[in-house]
């Protein structure tokens, strides 16, 4: 019986270092994993970042690859999290042209009932924010396209788990706060 | 108040290298390094730097000298071309968890981007072959970084680290002051051992009737020869042997079963399908020595003793694993073992290699064809050497019957590339061990194809008047490409033969003491010629041309499938 690909978010929270995106990325390169989306960022912990890494593949294989992460000199520690086990967000930015939003009456609603952002208005065009899942930003994009999108962006996933991490013990920092 | 006095980064490395104890480097020199060959020529009674032949001939030295002394091995190149030259060596050391730290010479910072004369990005390049690397723009941070380099370089399980340091790095001035590294937060070099898993695993072992170890160079890197055979012995349990393992336990040890994989012994192969206990000691279950991992050991439980985390079900799903160094778990364990024989169990394995022996052994080392046969070259080898020498291999048939022949008496005696398989190897290893183990007879045993991917490091053999002994079995033939299309590719021999130069020639060429036979009559007495000499030797073989080595077990088959013809 083969194992099924599964969707899988990897914490990864590192040292600050030039090279460790290199070598993280390699590891995946190396056993021909794509990473479907990875933001890096400053973690909750004074100089310790994050890496956020989402990425399809079985369970066997994300345990392979978070031992293989964890190896790294730089990095304190790695974990991988189903989507039931974290809270996950993406947000997306729609450029449309202004003349749209002033002629067609629908864009109005659509952004209501959306529940997105109006970011800017120009005379040219405007920005719209929403951030949510996949799927939010995706209809979205659906119902705006045929008003004509100038750029469409979304970031990679920031996600928190519902279980705690625990690197501050990993550390040994004291962090009552 | 005492006024500092400032060096510079180029200084700073030397001395840096001195408080970590080195006093021997193979490198090459260029543009990018040149002010630290600067300060090596003033510290030249303190560190002796090698000049090899090539760049990646200085790191297989470096690895040789590592292998055999435990300690690090230090290679220093120029920026470019030089940089990529240690990729291969680097990529051998990754794989084999040899510790070695590589200094590189990088353009000026403000140079670093601008595909500057002789700039490659050598951090991006040797990334996923280091266990860490690390480009230096000031002088300040060289203390700091070098003492990290060789902490990690030789911590937990060993590997290859690459510093780049740009030129004006090298020139800047700064203030020297060292202390070692002995930790870094967020490396765990030694993981803890559970006391439960000790336990299970101690259990299964006082339960088993039918054991199996099967050990790797964890043994040889956790200095924990001792351990080992204190645990073997009490348990009684017959061990058999990684490539990489070889020399851990003397060749004649009653419980030493041989060796496993792809061309190990009949007995260990077969029986790992037999077994209902797989003990695996500080190896990582390569697919050359598993075979086909469907059918690999299926019937039993398996422990795995392991410094490394990541191996622990990389490729063989295990029932306990032990983390932890062999030198500490295996005295743990040995508290909670009974003390046991395994005598029908081990006679098993006798009565598989008598099989072996009447096969195919008996033929390799009393050969009734004419033709001289590898195994019976290091037949005479071991003769002359009473198993006291250190082997050094290269890749091939003759790497595989040297490994399957040689007899050790002594740990850290065997030297071969065994995880990258790296042809050219052999050569420059055999210089770097006998500069690390001088008192030592360093007999190096080379095909006739690798012989020629570092055979210019002749020129540094002779240049360093090592004693090394250089035999090269000369079948005219990539011979283990060659076996392959014989058995696999119905005898298509694509690009398999060697027209071969004079040996002799080219060795006397490099003032080296050279001799070829190839005449059973002359063997015993070459050998003995060559292992009485003080200097540096070559001998060259001619072989059978069209031999092939067995057992095997084809790819994709099952250990216990292995072929004896
Ligand atoms: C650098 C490198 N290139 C290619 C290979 C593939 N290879 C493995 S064994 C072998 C033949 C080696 O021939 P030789 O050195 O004459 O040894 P023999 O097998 O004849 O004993 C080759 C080409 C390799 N291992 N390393
Ligand atoms: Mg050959």
């Amino acid at each position: 019986m083969s194992e099924l690909n599964n969707t899988y978010t990897i914490s990864v929270y590192t040292e600050n270092n030039l090279g460790l995106l290199n070598r993280i990325s390699a590891i995946f390169l190396k056993r021909h994993i794509s990473i479907e989306s990875l933001t890096t960022s400053q973690s909750e912990i004074e100089n310790i970042f994050r890496f956020i890494i989402v990425v399809s593949i079985t369970k066997s294989r994300v345990e392979r690859v978070i031992k293989q992460i964890e190896k790294q000199i730089e990095v304190i520690a790695a974990f991988y999290h189903s989507n039931e086990e974290t809270i996950f967000l993406e947000t997306a930015l729609y450029k449309v042209k202004s003349k749209s939003l002033f002629n067609e009456k629908t864009i109005q609603k659509i952004i209501k009932n959306s529940q997105a952002n109006i970011v800017t208005v120009s005379p040219e065009y405007f920005v719209i924010e929403k951030t949510g899942w996949r799927k939010d930003t995706e209809k979205l994009y659906d119902e705006l396209e045929p008003y004509g999108l100038l750029q469409f962006v979304r970031s990679g996933r920031i996600s928190v788990s519902k279980e705690p991490m625990n690197i501050s013990n990993i550390l040994g920092l004291n962090t009552d706060k | 108040m005492s006024e500092i006095t400032k060096i510079s980064g180029a200084e700073a490395v030397i001395k840096s290298l001195l408080k970590e104890g080195v006093d021997l480097i193979y490198g090459y020199p260029g543009g990018a390094i040149m002010p630290i060959y600067d300060e090596l020529h003033k510290y030249e009674d303190k560190l002796n730097h090698v000049l090899t032949r090539h760049e990646q001939g200085a790191t297989h030295a470096a690895q040789g000298f590592a292998r055999v002394t435990g300690k690090v091995g230090v290679v220093m190149a120029t920026s470019g071309p030089g940089a990529t030259n240690l990729v291969t060596g680097i990529a051998d050391a990754q794989i084999d968890s040899t510790p070695m730290v590589c200094i590189t010479g990088q353009v000026a910072s403000h140079l670093l981007g601008s595909d500057a004369f002789q700039e490659t990005d050598i951090i991006g390049i040797s990334s996923p072959v280091t266990k860490w690397n690390c480009q230096v723009t000031k002088a300040s941070e060289i203390p700091e970084v070098l003492a990290k380099a060789f902490y990690i370089a030789k911590s937990g399980r060993p590997g290859p680290v690459l510093i780049d340091i740009t030129k004006d790095a090298q020139f800047e001035l700064m203030e020297f002051s060292y202390s070692k590294c002995k930790t870094i937060r967020s490396y765990t070099p030694v993981p803890n051992y559970s006391i439960k898993q000790l336990k299970k695993a101690a259990e299964l072992i006082n339960n088993a009737k039918k054991p199996l170890i099967v050990f790797g160079q964890g043994v040889i890197l956790g200095n924990a020869e001792t351990e080992f055979k204190n645990f073997i012995e009490k348990t009684g349990i017959p061990s058999a042997w990684t490539i990489l393992g070889l020399s851990a336990l003397p060749s004649d040890h009653p419980l030493n079963v041989g060796m496993v994989g792809m061309h190990g012994n009949y007995g260990p192969n077969v029986l790992t399908n037999q077994c209902d206990l797989l003990i695996a000691v500080g190896m990582r279950f390569d697919d050359r020595v598993t075979g086909n991992l469907d059918t690999y050991a299926k019937q039993a439980k398996i422990i795995h003793f392991d410094i490394d985390p990541a191996e622990i079900n990389k490729t063989v799903e295990v029932d306990v694993p032990v983390l932890g160094t062999v030198k500490e778990t295996l005295p743990e364990i040995l508290k909670l073992v009974n003390k046991n024989n395994h005598q029908n169990w081990l006679g098993k394995f006798h009565s598989l290699y008598e099989k072996e022996y009447s096969k195919v052994i008996k033929e390799e080392l009393h050969p009734t064809k004419e033709g001289l046969s590898m195994a019976e070259v290091v037949k005479e080898i071991n003769i002359a050497s009473k198993g006291n020498a250190i082997i050094i291999t290269d890749v091939g048939q003759h790497q595989m019957v040297a490994c399957r022949y040689a007899k050790f008496n002594e740990s850290k005696s065997n030297v071969t590339s065994g995880g990258l398989g790296t042809m050219g190897f052999a050569l420059p290893a055999a210089l770097g061990a006998k500069m690390g183990a001088p008192e030592r007879e360093v007999v190096a045993i080379i095909g006739d194809g690798g012989f020629q991917m570092t055979i210019q490091e002749l020129g540094t053999i002779f240049q360093t008047g090592s004693a090394v002994k250089i035999v090269v079995l000369n079948n005219n033939y990539l011979g283990m490409v060659r076996q392959w299309q014989e058995m696999f590719f119905e005898k298509r021999y694509a690009s398999t033969e060697l027209v071969n130069p004079d040996f002799v020639t080219i060795a006397k060429g490099y003032y080296i003491e050279a001799k070829k036979v190839s005449k059973r009559e002359e063997l015993k007495s070459s050998i003995e010629l060559m292992m009485n000499s003080k200097k540096p030797f070559f001998l060259e073989v001619s072989v059978e041309k069209e031999h092939n080595v067995f057992p095997m077990i084809p790819t994709g088959a099952s250990v216990s499938d292995i072929r004896l013809d």
